[in-house]
């Protein structure tokens, strides 16, 4: 060559590196095919991948306790377990729970908490409904003492600490904040009232609940904050400031709006605020060490306790452990739906296998009028087809009327054979048997005869012929089938609901009856979690042993 | 070209026709015998139905009529398996999930041979087609003449007496389809099996063969050594298929002396060596070999026939020439020279004289 002496990079006509000259062609390319596959890929994206990324944030997502108990949790931080919280705990709770009653978010954090432990539910909601009348009693007391407590307008002036005083912005997008939280909503505009600085210093409790009830008044009921009466809970707020010798002292020296009110009101008598008495009061489960618990363990954001449940296993105290065996049910669906997907998958090898070799060897004519034949099951409802099935193998159906009348079982005693695993494996095989043929056909094709043809000549029999030189080449497409048709098998759904009875339904089942039924979304996305693991591991495990490359689904 | 009734024959086919559909007749009546030993290539254009007949004594068609025999016995009802016929595939068909070794240990398997002496067997036959390093090794990782090596020592590794060969070096670029060629017809004699080989390419039939039957429209249309066939074609089908051919048509005047005088279409006169022309009156196509005719006619011995021609291109090709000439109002006319020192090279335009001798001129059938 002549360029042997050239060190440099490999330029161009025009000078420039080669590399780079032909890094700008290939480019334009690049952009054409992607623009090309775009739509597809936004497609794949949008309708396959982020389903799954769903799925898989559902199966763990847990801040519907977090977001609906914000103090709760915190207060319970420091809970040792052992017996039932104390006043601070109860207090929490009470403000929370009366935000989420008045958002009517609690029943939500109730059906959850029920997945755990039932009862909870129950709990939260006479809970819910009873927070007003918790609080009513110190609305009744400070009205009594001045009737000014019953004004709207000098709960605000008296609260915002009049038109000069300086304003507590962060305490008000704090609580702006843990509404928008609970509603999932952005708020944006003006709540047309601020806290004062001075007066959320004195009386804390009551400046953010009043706080959170003028975000709330403002943008979810959509009413001027100054016009409203205070909710019971600010009421409530209030009487707890007042308890505290160190707001007396520090009201003495304020002199804000309403500050004589709230002086009178400090001397005076109020009824002593025990929220813990009135909630057990409201319902004696709350002194239930182990519904607490139950909270406790669901407070953080992302949980495994979907996952353990659909392993059969639960959180207790003393840490994870098997369910009670009457409890358990998923360990046996999944074993179950892992064996009626082996035997379909391996029915349809057998029943595929001759059909799919008559096919390749049969002239291209007569091939195609059987392709037809196997495919025309494709052109009739999935729904229709299985139905057909109830018709052909229930008690008075088709098959046990002619085994009737052939003498060989009794009418009597007729075969069961829908309604349990025997049908679910009958209507499967049936309906995923092209998917087994089909790449069972295309690699088949792709073997010539001549290979059977040289092992007779070597002197092979037709069973050796076939068995040592045709049947490993056919390998690939029993995998290719087995693969599709099990992977399709495990998730099956609608053929189990008709005619699979309680003993031959799928995982696939449970899952749909916890999407649509039993609402407990966070359970069907671990199931469906584990489904899609399970699969993965097959497709890998498989990988490993017969190696992805000899999965052939055409020639 | 009959030539049944041979006692000592090896292979026989004796009056075998073949139909697939019922209609059409593949192969016509064909009788045929080998002795053993001989290397026989079936050459012919493709759909003349010599793989049908290869198929037919490997046992993988059943002829519709006649007898194939194997040493004197009758193998029609016999199964492929047990008729012990070595055979190459066009493809190969070498079985692409087992190894070289595995490949050519599956005869001697089947046919329950001890585990040492397969082992001994399979190493003497990829020795014997210089393969030896190879026996570990998948087909896929072979390069097509390897493959074909491969083919060959697993039809002989079980040492069959009788081996097929349908078109083995089909997919070979043609230096190593010639080394090929050489090393087949070398094992074949040094091994002394019979061999029966299929191909549509002439110079291999002719370089390999004892004996070449030359087939078409499922018939022999002649069955002869290749030199034979070369110099003396039976009939126009073989002289226009096997070499290069000038014709010219006419009709037989008269035929005396062992010569027929032949009138050409255009109206010259020749004398020919009457082949299957019978008398006069017949339309015949008279054929003249390219490398028989000299355009020095003081070369010829007297009596040579000589003709006017003008040149009308000339061809280099490296070790002949090759001239094409009008003559007798055709331009086809071709004649070829040897490239010797001395040679001279026609012009274009040029006006010779062409000539050669009567029994290099065949009168054949008119087609
Ligand atoms: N399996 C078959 N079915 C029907 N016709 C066939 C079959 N095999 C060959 N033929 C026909 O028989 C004729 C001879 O074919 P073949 O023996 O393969 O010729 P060749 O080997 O000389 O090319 C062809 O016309 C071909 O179309
Ligand atoms: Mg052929």
């Amino acid at each position: 060559m002549s360029d042997t002496t050239q060190t440099g990079p490999v330029l161009a006509a025009d000078g420039t590196p080669l590399k780079r000259s032909l890094r700008r062609a290939l480019r334009a390319q690049k952009m054409r095919a992607l623009a090309l596959i775009a739509p597809l890929l936004i497609f794949v994206l949008v309708a396959f991948i982020a389903p799954i990324a769903d799925m898989l944030f559902r199966s763990v997502e847990n801040q519907i306790v977090g977001n609906t108990l914000p103090m709760t949790v915190e207060e319970l931080r420091d809970w040792d377990g052992t017996e039932v919280p104390d006043e601070q705990v109860f207090r929490a709770l009470f403000f929370d729970l009366f935000l989420a009653a008045e958002a009517k978010e609690h029943t939500k954090l109730g059906s959850r908490l029920n997945y755990e432990q039932s009862g909870i539910s129950s709990l939260f909601r006479t809970s819910g409904r009873d927070v007003g009348d918790i609080g009513e009693v110190f609305q009744d007391a400070l009205t009594e003492i001045d009737p000014a407590f019953d004004e709207a307008r000098f709960w605000y002036d008296m609260m915002s600490g009049g038109a000069e005083a300086e304003g507590n912005e962060r305490l008000l997008s704090n609580q702006i904040g843990r509404l928008e939280v609970l509603e999932a909503t952005n708020f944006s505009g003006d709540v047309d009232f601020v806290p004062g600085a001075a007066i959320s210093d004195i009386l804390p409790n009551t400046a953010r609940a009043y706080a959170v009830f003028a975000a709330f008044t403002h943008f979810v009921d959509e009413d001027v904050v100054a016009e409203e009466e205070p909710w019971e809970a600010v009421y409530a707020a209030l009487a707890i400031d007042l308890e505290d010798p160190a707001t007396r002292a520090a009201l003495a020296g304020y002199d804000g709006p309403g500050a004589d009110v709230l002086r009178r009101a400090a001397d005076a008598p109020l009824p002593p605020v025990d929220m813990k008495a009135a909630f057990i009061d409201s319902n004696k489960d709350w002194q239930r060490v182990g519904f607490w618990k139950v909270i406790k363990t669901y407070s953080p954001p992302y949980t495994t306790g979907y996952f353990l449940n659909a392993v059969d296993m639960e959180k207790t105290a003393e840490g994870i452990a098997l369910r009670s065996a009457d409890q358990r049910i998923y360990g046996i669906l999944f074993q179950r739906t892992m064996f009626m997907s082996l035997m379909i998958t391996f029915s349809c090898i057998l029943l595929g296998y001759p059909v799919a070799w008559i096919m390749a060897n049969l002239p291209a004519r007569k091939a195609n009028l059987l392709m037809i034949l196997v495919l025309l099951p494709f052109w009739t409802s999935l729904l229709v087809r299985t139905s057909a099935w109830k018709v052909m193998l229930q008690q008075q159906g088709v098959i046990n009327d002619t085994l009737v009348w052939l003498g060989l079982v009794a009418n009597e005693s007729r075969l069961v054979m829908i309604n349990n695993q025997f049908g679910t494996i009958v209507a499967m095989t049936h309906i995923l048997l092209p998917f087994m043929i089909l790449p069972m056909y295309s690699v088949m094709q792709t073997i010539p005869p001549s290979y059977l043809r040289a092992a007779k000549s070597l002197g092979a029999t037709n069973w050796t012929a076939f068995w040592r030189v045709y049947f490993p080449q056919s390998v690939p497409g029993i995998g290719a089938g087995s693969i599709l048709v099990f992977i399709l098998a495990i998730g099956y759904y609608i053929t189990p609901e008709i005619v699979g009875g309680t003993t031959g339904t799928f995982i696939s089942n449970r899952i749909a009856y916890h999407i649509s039924t039993s609402l407990n979304w966070g359970l069907a996305a671990a199931l469906g979690s584990i489904l899609l693991a399970v699969v993965l591991i097959l497709y890998w495990a498989y990988d490993k042993i017969v190696g992805i490359d000899n999965v052939k689904l055409g020639g | 070209m009959a030539d049944t009734g041979n006692n000592d024959a090896f292979v026989a086919f004796e009056r075998v026709q073949k139909s697939y559909d019922g209609e059409t007749l593949v192969v016509k009546d064909l009788n045929l015998t080998m002795p053993k030993g001989e290397f026989l290539t079936m050459l012919g254009p493709s759909g003349s139905g010599k793989t049908t007949c290869l198929m037919m004594l490997a046992g993988f068609e059943t002829a519709t009529h006649g007898e194939i025999k194997l040493d004197g016995v009758s193998i029609n009802n016999i199964p492929p398996h047990k008729r012990g016929i070595g055979m190459v595939f066009q493809n190969y068909a070498l079985f692409p999930h087992m190894t070289i070794a595995e490949n050519l240990s599956f005869p001697l398997e089947v046919r329950k041979i001890g585990r040492s002496d397969r082992e001994a067997k399979v190493r003497r036959a990829l020795e014997m087609v210089e393969m030896g390093g190879f026996g570990g090794r998948r087909p896929a990782q072979l390069s097509g003449g390897q493959q074909q090596r491969v083919a060959l020592a697993r039809a002989l590794v079980f040492e069959p007496e009788l081996v097929l060969m349908d078109e083995p070096l089909g997919a070979l670029d043609k230096q190593l389809r010639e080394k090929m060629q050489f090393e087949i017809t070398h094992l074949a004699h040094e091994l002394g099996i019979t061999t029966v080989y299929v191909t549509h390419d002439q110079t291999e039939a002719l370089t390999m063969s004892d004996r070449v039957a030359v087939f078409n429209d499922g018939k022999i249309q002649q069955i002869a050594p290749p030199d034979e066939l070369y110099e003396s074609p039976q009939n126009s089908f073989v002289a226009q298929f096997i070499g290069e051919n000038n014709t010219m048509e006419g009709t037989v005047k008269e035929i005396k002396d062992g010569l027929a005088v032949v009138q050409l279409d255009d109206g010259g006169l020749i004398d020919a060596k009457p082949v299957n022309v019978e008398k006069a009156g017949d339309r015949t196509l008279i054929s003249i070999r390219p490398e028989r005719v000299e355009f020095n006619c003081d070369r010829l011995r007297p009596g040579a026939h000589t003709l006017k021609a003008e040149v009308a291109e000339f061809i280099y090709m490296g070790d002949i020439f090759r001239t094409r000439l009008k003559v007798a109002g055709r331009d086809d006319f071709i004649i070829k020279t040897r490239n010797a020192p001395d040679q001279r090279r026609l012009q274009p335009g040029e006006q010779i004289e062409i000539g050669w001798l009567p029994e290099d001129c065949r009168a054949l059938d008119a087609p």
